[in-house]
């Protein structure tokens, strides 16, 4: 019997009895279940079984299932039956729905969202018949809700280090290489370079590197980045959160493939739960044979270091990333010599994102064929997306590449709240663009979104509507690359900070027509001069935006208006005079007294003082105040 | 003796630790430290600016942080920074009051977009925060705060 069978058979009876007889609770507390109050629920739980003896289950914490916009969610699982999920939940449901299960049988409750992989219970939903679930495809996801983070067993049973085991009791690492190359996944970082590629390069070196001088301490690092930097995008979090052991073993499997005898996994310093599940899940690997000294009995030995990083977006980038954990400024180099030619400390080198590493398991213990069945001929399996901003139904999600970016925001969105209007998607955060309606039917694959002037970006989504200016979105991600740049070339450190000045002189409404052929001159020779991606990349959101909405830009310029009525400078506060009621509810909220009148009174604002706060506006229940005169 | 390469590779998560421990990193420690890893002063100042994360100023005692997420920045982020900072007097960039009571930090993004816009204080997280809601948050802990300083004078 090998190490592997048995470990999976030691898997498989803990998981089984664990759970045989005992019921499990189960609450989502990612990132984002803390903060939409499930330890509330956590404790609300723990009470209700401490109170009620006949309830026998083990409440737990899990990973995020990815439809945040249910958050906190409670799931129950019944031995010999299928599992239930409720959610959005109160302290006060919680205990109802569990005394409801557990004592009187009762399944059904408003909250009741869905029954997992079953439909037992005709009347609540099967999940894969939400529509925020049926067009997805969960790959990388596959195990985020579903397992205990911090139990190796729960990972293990669920076919966990099963390809780790296939690539190296029955593969030599070039057949391993061989088999990421077949598959063709393309680096999830962003630019989609093939991950298979990159491995050959760095296998070739390591090799060289081992018949030129016999006695370095190590030949070659596998690095996993998860500095997770673009805002609004938490794709690698989750994973980090939800399914650790997924990115271990595709480092231990990239490891054995390339040769490289260490890794480093650089996390991002404010995922501080990614952080402590990483490192529960490193000691459980090493305790199982499966990092460290000999895994599972072969020749083969690799081990993993944790490196926090310290907050800079630019470290993203793979050789500033380098720099960091040698221990400088994490500022970039010009490439040629590539990290897989030398990196970390001069030696070969491969630095891949957190997602496409959670690929390679499912790719070794699956075969490259199946796992390349989804996706398009170019673009090939699944993408995660933090699917965010004024869209219906946000969460993490994740789809098949090829999928229309309508079906991702009107299907799973579930479309554009308030009865407002789309106006724009953006993709791949800082270094990516915004796409008008006009795009809506554009497949989600690189090529296309390259095609559009975007970029396929590590996954962030962040839906936009009438009331967005894009304008303020174009300098509000110069903002960050200009803070960001690390200002080691002159066309990133200077050119942001110029085309910053002219976005922002736009947005306070004093802004020239010529601005904009400034802006249009300098993007080029910011993107084909910088010496690394973060500047290479910065004039995306501009370009798309100057391409798409540039009658926004022109509004703003020729007649001192902002037509989503967002920029301070270029809009007025006005009080509806038939809507007004008079109830002083403005006036009291108002923070600088700009707003007279009283009870039964129709109430005024002194556009003096007014600070366009928008504090008025959201306090009032008539919806009596107006932005240049529109209800926004 | 000469310093290894791989001895340089301590330096971050040695100013890490400081941090921790401290909530900043005073001048003594970057001192040490020089001294330990055989690091010019200049160039440990060098990767302390570098890196958003580390301060050279202790913070208030409360800390508000809120995102600035792209998530965050269209579902109004920044009406939430104007009114926080309004709120404490915050003005010029300053992070940190003059009484040494709040630090207001803009975070690039807590990954909790669904829930836009995200403010920490302290230790509680708000999501679908507005402008209002986030004044009265601080004024809550500002009236708190004047709270105990009475019952405290009181007592002496």
């Amino acid at each position: 019997m090998s190490n592997y069978v048995a470990i999976r058979k030691w898997a498989d009876e803990e998981v089984s009895s664990q759970r045989a007889d005992k019921a499990r609770i189960a609450i989502g507390l990612g990132t984002c279940g803390i903060a939409a109050g499930g330890n509330a629920i956590l404790e609300a739980a723990e009470r209700t079984l401490a109170n009620n003896e006949e309830i026998k289950a083990d409440v737990v914490s899990v990973g995020c299932i990815g439809i945040c916009y249910k958050e906190p969610l409670l799931d129950i699982e019944i031995p010999g039956q299928p599992r239930l999920s409720y959610g959005p939940v109160t302290p006060g449901e919680t205990k109802k729905i569990l005394e409801n299960v557990f004592i009187h049988n009762i399944y059904e409750h408003k909250k009741a969202l869905a029954v997992i992989d079953d439909d037992a219970f005709s009347e609540i939903p099967s999940w894969n018949e939400i529509p925020f679930f049926a067009p997805q495809e969960r790959t990388v996801l596959r195990n985020c809700g579903f397992i205990d983070p911090e139990k190796i067993e729960d990972y293990i049973a669920n076919d966990g280090y099963a390809g780790l085991s296939r690539a190296l009791l029955d593969m030599t690492p070039e057949a391993v290489v061989k088999e990421t190359l077949d598959a063709g996944l393309r680096g999830r970082g962003g630019a989609g370079f093939p991950a298979g590629r990159k491995w050959t390069i760095a296998a070739d070196n390591i090799h060289t590197l081992r018949e030129s001088q016999p006695d370095l301490p190590s030949y070659g690092y596998v690095i996993c980045n998860a500095d997770e930097g673009d805002p609004g995008a938490f794709m690698n979090r989750s994973v980090l959160e939800g399914d650790p052991h997924s990115v271990i073993e595709g480092m231990i499997i990239a490891g054995y493939a390339i040769g490289a005898d260490y890794g480093y996994i650089y996390c991002r310093a404010e995922y501080p739960l990614a952080i402590d599940r990483l490192k529960l899940a490193l000691e459980q690997a090493r305790e199982k044979n499966l990092l460290g000294e000999n895994i599972l009995g072969t020749d083969f030995s690799f081990d993993i270091k944790l490196k926090e990083g310290a907050g800079a977006f630019v470290c993203g980038e793979e050789t500033s990333l380098i720099a960091s954990i040698e221990g400088d400024r994490g500022m970039p180099m010009p490439r040629p010599p590539y990290p897989a030619q030398s990196g970390l400390w001069g030696i070969p080198t491969i630095i891949n994102n957190v997602e496409t590493l959670n690929n390679i398991p499912v790719i070794l213990s699956k075969g490259a064929a199946i796992w390349a069945e989804k996706g398009t001929e170019k673009s090939k399996g699944t993408k995660t997306f933090a699917l965010t901003g004024k869209v219906e139904n946000t969460g993490l999600i994740e789809v098949e590449l090829g999928m229309s970016l309508r079906q991702v925001i009107y299907d799973i969105g579930g479309g554009i709240p308030d009865g407002k209007e789309f106006k724009a998607a953006q993709t791949g955060g800082p270094s990516g663009g915004c796409l008008p309606k006009e795009q809506l039917d554009l497949t989600i694959d690189y090529e296309a979104l390259a095609e559009a002037g975007s970029i396929m970006g590590s996954g962030g989504l962040v839906i936009m509507d009438e009331s967005t200016c894009m304008v303020d979105v174009a300098r509000y991600f110069l903002t960050f690359t200009q803070f960001e740049s690390c200002g080691k070339c002159v066309p990133c450190r200077l050119g942001t900070k110029r085309m910053l000045e002219i976005l922002t002189r736009i947005t306070e409404g004093k802004g020239k027509i010529e601005d904009l052929d400034a802006l249009e001159e300098l993007a080029p020779s910011i993107r084909d001069s910088s010496l690394c991606g973060l500047g290479q990349s910065a004039p995306n959101p501009v370009l798309t935006t100057l391409k798409y909405f540039r009658s926004e830009y022109e509004a703003h310029i020729l007649d001192g208006r902002c037509p989503a009525g967002q920029c301070k400078a270029l809009i007025t506060y006005t009080i509806d005079k038939v809507d007004c009621v008079g109830c002083v509810v403005c006036l009291r909220a108002c923070p600088v007294d700009a707003i007279t009148g009283a009870k039964k009174e129709i109430h005024i604002i002194d556009t003096d003082i007014c600070t366009r706060c928008d504090t008025c506006r959201q306090v009032c229940k008539f919806d009596a105040v107006l932005i240049d005169g529109n209800l926004l | 003796m000469a310093v290894s390469t791989h001895d340089r590779s301590a330096l971050i998560p040695l100013l890490q630790e400081v941090q921790v421990e401290m909530g900043y990193v005073p001048k003594e420690a970057i001192s040490e430290i020089s001294k330990e890893l055989r690091v010019s002063t200049s160039d440990i100042f060098g990767v302390l600016t570098f890196y958003s994360q580390f301060r050279l100023n202790p913070t208030g005692k409360h800390m508000v942080k809120i995102c600035s997420g792209t998530a965050c920045h269209v579902r109004g982020a920044p009406l939430i920074i104007d009114a926080v900072e309004d709120e404490l007097g915050l003005e010029d960039g300053n992070e940190t009051t003059e009484d040494g009571e709040f630090t207001v930090e803009k975070v690039a993004c807590f990954g909790a977009c669904s829930l836009a816009p995200v403010v920490i204080v302290d230790e509680t997280t708000k999501g679908n925060i507005t402008p209002d809601q986030a004044r009265r948050m601080v004024r809550k802990i500002i009236k708190a705060e004047a709270k105990k300083k009475k019952a405290e004078a009181a007592n002496e």
